[in-house]
């Protein structure tokens, strides 16, 4: 057994050095975010997301500013320049809108172009002209109106309707609940479609009746969506507490729960504006759209495609504005469910 | 369980009576009456509304009405093939419908749940992105944009398939229209399953399975697969409406003789008899696959079940 003293002798004073803190580390402290600048900042990143955003931008500018561009409208008819193809003045050398255009006859290819046989260069129908002579371009952009009138609408709905119908639903519960709830129930289960054809047969085909249907068919998910968020909200401490306080019901409901729901509320929005948009497109290519000389895309599609093996341009047109609307709709709707809500990413 | 049936059962009952009512007071508020030939005189109109039952009370024409339409009789076409019973239209046309819907769905899902497992498997890669891409074109763009596309490249323009349906040439002509019609249940069947897979995978349970050293054929297919196709019965029913809705469009691009082009054609040229029928075909389908669904859905998982229950009471 060693002593003491002889352990000291085999220990050097060098043997010590004094310890580097170098593992010791300050925790980087970042600024809290709220939840709408986070939400923000994921939006951005995704890059569908913002394809989705700039797209509905650049459609919604074309609705407008559109028509006016092609410096035709949407009804003035010209028999002497029918079915012309997309040709832009000038471009007659260019891949695209020159005019030229391959028709098939029974498998054989035919090239001709139009304009110059009929001396017309200098005219410019970007997207051609239809059976009676209508700018395309025109028509397209006008019918485009249609479906935006139609989401505008499809979120008024949402909000106004199921909005409110799932707040107070969930919020008082009881009878109220169960009886508005047994509504839903019924409705969701009768399909959309004998719905809204149902309602346009009774009603003259218009705006006015696909509103209608609308109204009555596309709040529902949305009350549903409404309704099990307040659900879960009313039991937490500050519902409790603004009640011990004695705020009104109706302040609690929009004050309290909704501002706490308002994520969840704008993605359903969303997920709702290309169901409206398809459901329009859909009447107006079954026949039951708005009346001619009106245009909306699902009516100009339906009419280009009495055509389609002989002027396929009649249909490509408002098929692609319509196709890239609900894609950039519903991309964006995906990019808002994950920034609002980083949990359902994988859904 | 029991009550769990019942109440659905109820439900769909309530649903199909609340159908026919509105179907009935619509027959009512059309105008004109079926006997408004001017040369009847006041007794003859008298004995025909005798005849027909249009003498009674409301509630008593309503309750003839149901029977009616319960056992299939729903009265005459008036326009589109004049006094043929609508019975008989619909019987010629329904199983080209269905045989359409079905194609449609089996490709869909097959398809998509391939799509969704190798998604899972392979994440982040290529194929994850390919998939993700069409699944999003599938939910995104309507059916008819995928029916017109390949009836001008490949039916008009290459000339592989029929570009309109002959009852001749049955099983090529569904082709295009069976794709078409797919797209949709292929896209939201594809993510489904990728998420689900993603879920299951990531799971204690098949860790525990893969230490055991199983095969991975039957890791995948046993204990992955297994777990991951139940939530997959829940988009069954928005897959029904989307099929319906789908097949009025598809129809009418491929001139196939189904119901929904019945109910097209119906509509333009103002046949309400066969207008308030077919509807009342499509409710009833509609009514039945989402009680199915239901039902099917708490026998598989108890845990919904239980959920539902809580959440409606």
């Amino acid at each position: 057994m060693m002593t003491a003293k002889e352990y000291a002798s085999l220990v050097e004073r060098e043997d010590f050095v004094p310890a580097q803190n170098r593992d010791l580390g300050i925790d980087k402290v970042y600024s809290a975010q709220s939840f709408w600048k986070d939400a923000l900042g994921r939006f951005v990143k995704n890059r569908g997301a913002v394809f989705g955003l700039v797209m509905i931008v650049l459609i919604v500018f074309m609705a407008f500013a559109g028509p006016a561009l092609s410096g035709y409208n949407y009804r003035t008819q010209d028999m002497s320049q029918r079915n012309l193809p997309p040709h832009i003045a000038g471009w007659e050398s260019a891949p695209v809108f020159s005019g030229v255009y391959t028709q098939y006859v029974n498998g054989e290819p035919i090239r001709s172009n139009v304009y110059t046989q009929k001396g017309i260069e200098d005219v410019t129908h970007i997207f051609g002209t239809d059976a009676l002579g209508r700018d395309q371009f025109a028509r397209t952009w006008t019918g485009t109106r249609v479906s935006l009138y139609v989401a505008l609408v499809a979120i008024l709905i949402d909000t106004f309707v199921g909005m409110s119908f799932g707040l107070v639903s969930g919020y008082y519960g009881g009878k109220l609940d169960f009886f508005l709830q047994r509504i839903v129930e019924i409705l969701s289960t009768i399909p959309t479609t004998v719905i809204v054809t149902l309602l346009i047969v009774v009603m003259k085909p218009g705006l006015t009746s696909i509103t209608v249907a609308l109204m009555i068919t596309e709040w529902i998910g949305m009350s549903r969506v409404t309704r099990a968020q307040t659900l879960r909200l009313k039991e937490r401490e500050f519902v409790l507490a603004s009640r011990t306080l004695g705020e009104s019901t109706f302040s609690i409901i929009f004050r309290e729960i909704l501002p706490n729901i308002f994520g969840q509320i704008i993605v359903m929005c969303m997920m709702t504006i290309p169901n409206a948009i398809f459901t329009e497109a859909f009447l107006a290519f079954i026949g039951l759209g708005i009346p001619a000389p009106l245009a909306s895309l699902g009516s100009l599609i339906s009419d280009g495609f009495k055509s389609m093996t002989m002027y396929p341009f009649l249909v490509l047109f408002p098929v692609t504005v319509l196709a890239l609307l609900m894609l950039s709709f519903n991309l964006m709707a995906d990019g808002l469910r994950d920034a609002f809500d980083p949990k359902m990413k994988e859904m | 369980m029991f009550k769990y049936v019942l109440k659905r059962v109820l439900i769909s009952v309530v649903t199909v009576l609340i159908i026919l009512a509105v179907l009935f007071t619509m027959l009512h508020s059309m105008p004109g009456s079926p006997f408004n030939d001017e040369k009847i005189t006041a007794v003859q109109r008298a004995n025909l509304e005798a005849k027909y039952g249009l003498d009674k009370p409301l509630p008593v024409q309503f309750v003839n009405y149901l029977k009616a339409m319960l056992s299939g009789d729903f009265g005459v076409s008036y326009v589109i093939q004049k006094n043929m019973p609508i019975a008989s239209l619909l019987r010629a046309r329904i199983m080209v419908s269905i045989r359409i819907g079905v194609q449609a769905v089996a490709l869909g899902t097959l398809i998509g749940l391939l799509m969704g497992i190798v998604a899972a498997m392979k994440r982040n890669s290529f194929l994850d992105t390919f998939a993700t891409v069409v699944s999003v074109i599938g939910v995104a763009f309507p059916s008819y944009v995928f029916a017109m596309a390949m009836s001008y490249f490949i039916g008009f323009r290459l000339g592989w398939l029929p570009l309109l349906y002959s009852t001749a040439d049955a099983a090529r002509s569904t082709v295009m229209p069976t794709i078409s019609l797919s797209m949709f249940s292929m896209a939201t069947v594809a993510r489904f399953a990728r998420t689900e897979m993603v879920e299951v995978m990531g799971s204690d349970y098949m860790l525990l399975a893969d230490s055991k050293g199983i095969s991975s054929f039957r890791l995948l297919g046993v204990h992955g697969l297994r777990n991951a196709l139940i939530p997959i019965v829940t988009v069954l029913a928005p897959l029904t409406v989307e099929l319906m809705t789908g097949s009025l469009v598809v129809e009418q691009i491929f001139a196939i003789p189904g119901i929904g082009s019945l109910l097209v054609s119906a509509i333009q040229f103002n046949d309400y008899n066969v207008v308030l029928a077919v509807v009342f075909v499509y409710s009833i389908m509609f009514i039945s696959v989402m009680l199915i669904v239901d039902i099917l859905y708490g026998v598989i998982d108890p845990r919904i079940r239980l959920a539902k229950e809580d959440a409606s009471t």
